[in-house]
């Protein structure tokens, strides 16, 4: 039985793997493009609205970590994203805002 | 072959999910921005309670693991050491709390709506969401009518949660939620189904929002509150409040804090300063012992100090009279909390 559910595993882990990393290849094809073009065309702008959407949202419960590490920012935002009912243009633009 | 009971199949939820997390460690560290992070605090909390002092270390730690764009895994625990010192040279009475917070996956299924799956936190009115972190919570007490709606805090099932419309005049934001009978040791929760919406308005720093909730075991229990918070022009003041009407009882809390960062700042010595006043009433209206409310009706007045020192750390303090016909009190309550934020693994910079 337990050989059965390690084997399982095993193969289950092995498929996951195989997703991720093709849809995290996948989402940077697709992300690359469009977030400099955002940050080049208009960067004060999208900064304003993200400072914005920071203020009204996060604040709102908390006060901002005195320091944020970039390699977990989207991590923080798709985490607030899912406590604070964030929609997904509010998540990109408070992303914008923490890591330009 | 086998077949496994419930208990079990929760029992080895983590343990499995473990297992699959490791290897996805491996690929995920490509992804820039999401890194899986641990963040949480660590405290140091005591109070005094109409005469006995206990002392509470605690550790609330959480772990937040992307695992592509649209799944987030997500789990916070609190391990809580509860020691009463005795008189007469005994040695000090001391338990262990353990206690699965939540722990739930995510899935982004669209930009206006999130499914939720596995032990959430009842979303009924603000406080058991928004305000129960101890890195967050102005008073290390939850309000009278917690109770109310909350279903013992979390339930295990499903959600459906996110931003309706969001606006630069308005945003509108709801959760769903329905949740089973589970009788497993960290994944108790009752059969019942709720829900919340809210409304903010931006310009005015104004959020108000409803609640309700349904029981369906036993004598089925209805639950429904309101909730007001408010941060006039966006200064250093805010007011938070909440009414919850549950079957047997009702009541309501409003809580003020006031950071003094006009004065030369919010990093100055008095800028780092937030005085807080919580008022609360739990009215009593037909008899249950179980529904973990107040057996009277109660008033209770918190007066509180936040100290923010630099590095996440906060000093709070808070007195508190209790006012009731079953006996008026004094509680006290001090705490020292360190909150942390840092990449699951180390990394390139």
């Amino acid at each position: 039985m337990r050989l059965q559910a390690l084997i399982a595993t095993g193969i289950l882990e092995c498929c996951c793997l195989l997703s991720s990393a093709q849809t995290t290849g996948s989402s940077h094809a697709t992300a690359q493009p469009s977030a400099p073009r955002a940050v080049a065309g208009n960067p004060p702008q999208q900064n304003d609205v993200g400072e914005l959407k920071f203020q009204q949202n996060c604040n709102r419960c908390h006060n901002a970590p005195e320091e944020l590490s970039r390699r977990i920012s989207g991590t923080v935002v798709l985490h607030m994203r899912a406590r604070a009912s964030l929609s997904a243009a509010d998540e990109r633009a408070i992303l914008h805002y923490l890591a330009p | 072959m086998r077949c496994l009971s419930f208990r079990q199949i929760v029992r080895a939820i983590p343990r499995y999910a473990l297992l699959l997390i490791t290897p996805l460690a491996v690929a995920l560290p490509a992804a820039g921005q999401d890194t899986p992070l641990i963040s949480g605090a660590v405290g140091f909390l005591s109070g005094t309670n109409k005469g006995p002092t206990s002392f509470d270390p605690t550790i609330m730690p959480l772990v937040a693991f992307p695992i592509t764009r649209r799944f987030l895994f997500e789990n916070r625990d609190s391990l809580l050491e509860t020691v009463n010192p005795r008189l007469g040279g005994q040695s000090d009475q001391t338990k262990l709390h353990e206690n699965v917070t939540y722990m739930q996956m995510d899935y982004f299924a669209m930009s206006h709506a999130t499914l939720v799956a596995g032990k959430f936190l009842t979303p009924f009115n603000t406080y058991n969401e928004r305000l129960g972190p101890i890195w967050i919570g102005n008073f290390q007490d939850g309000p009278l009518i917690f109770p109310i709606g909350n279903n013992g805090s979390t339930g295990t099932g499903g959600e459906l949660r996110g931003s309706l419309y969001s606006g630069s005049k308005l945003s509108i934001d709801y959760v769903s939620y329905v949740s089973a009978n589970v009788t497993g040791t960290q994944f108790t929760s009752s059969r019942a189904a709720g829900g919340r919406a809210g409304v903010y308005f931006p310009a005015l720093r104004l959020e108000i929002g409803g609640s309700h909730g349904h029981v369906f075991e036993g004598t089925h229990r209805d639950a429904s509150g309101f909730y007001v918070w408010w941060q006039p022009g966006g200064g250093p003041v805010s007011i938070k409040s909440e009414y919850a009407h549950g079957t047997h009882s009702q009541g309501y809390w409003i809580e003020t804090g006031y950071r003094l960062s006009q004065f030369k700042g919010p990093d100055s010595a008095i800028g780092r300063l937030e005085p807080l006043f919580r008022m609360q009433q739990a009215f009593r209206n037909s008899p249950d012992a179980t529904d973990g409310l107040p057996s009277a009706d109660t008033q209770r007045a918190d007066f509180g100090l936040d100290y923010f020192l630099p590095h996440e750390v906060r000093i709070n303090a808070s007195y508190s009279r209790l006012f009731s016909s079953t006996g008026n009190g004094n509680i006290w309550k001090t705490g020292l909390i360190y909150r942390f934020l840092f990449p699951a693994w180390p990394g390139k910079k």
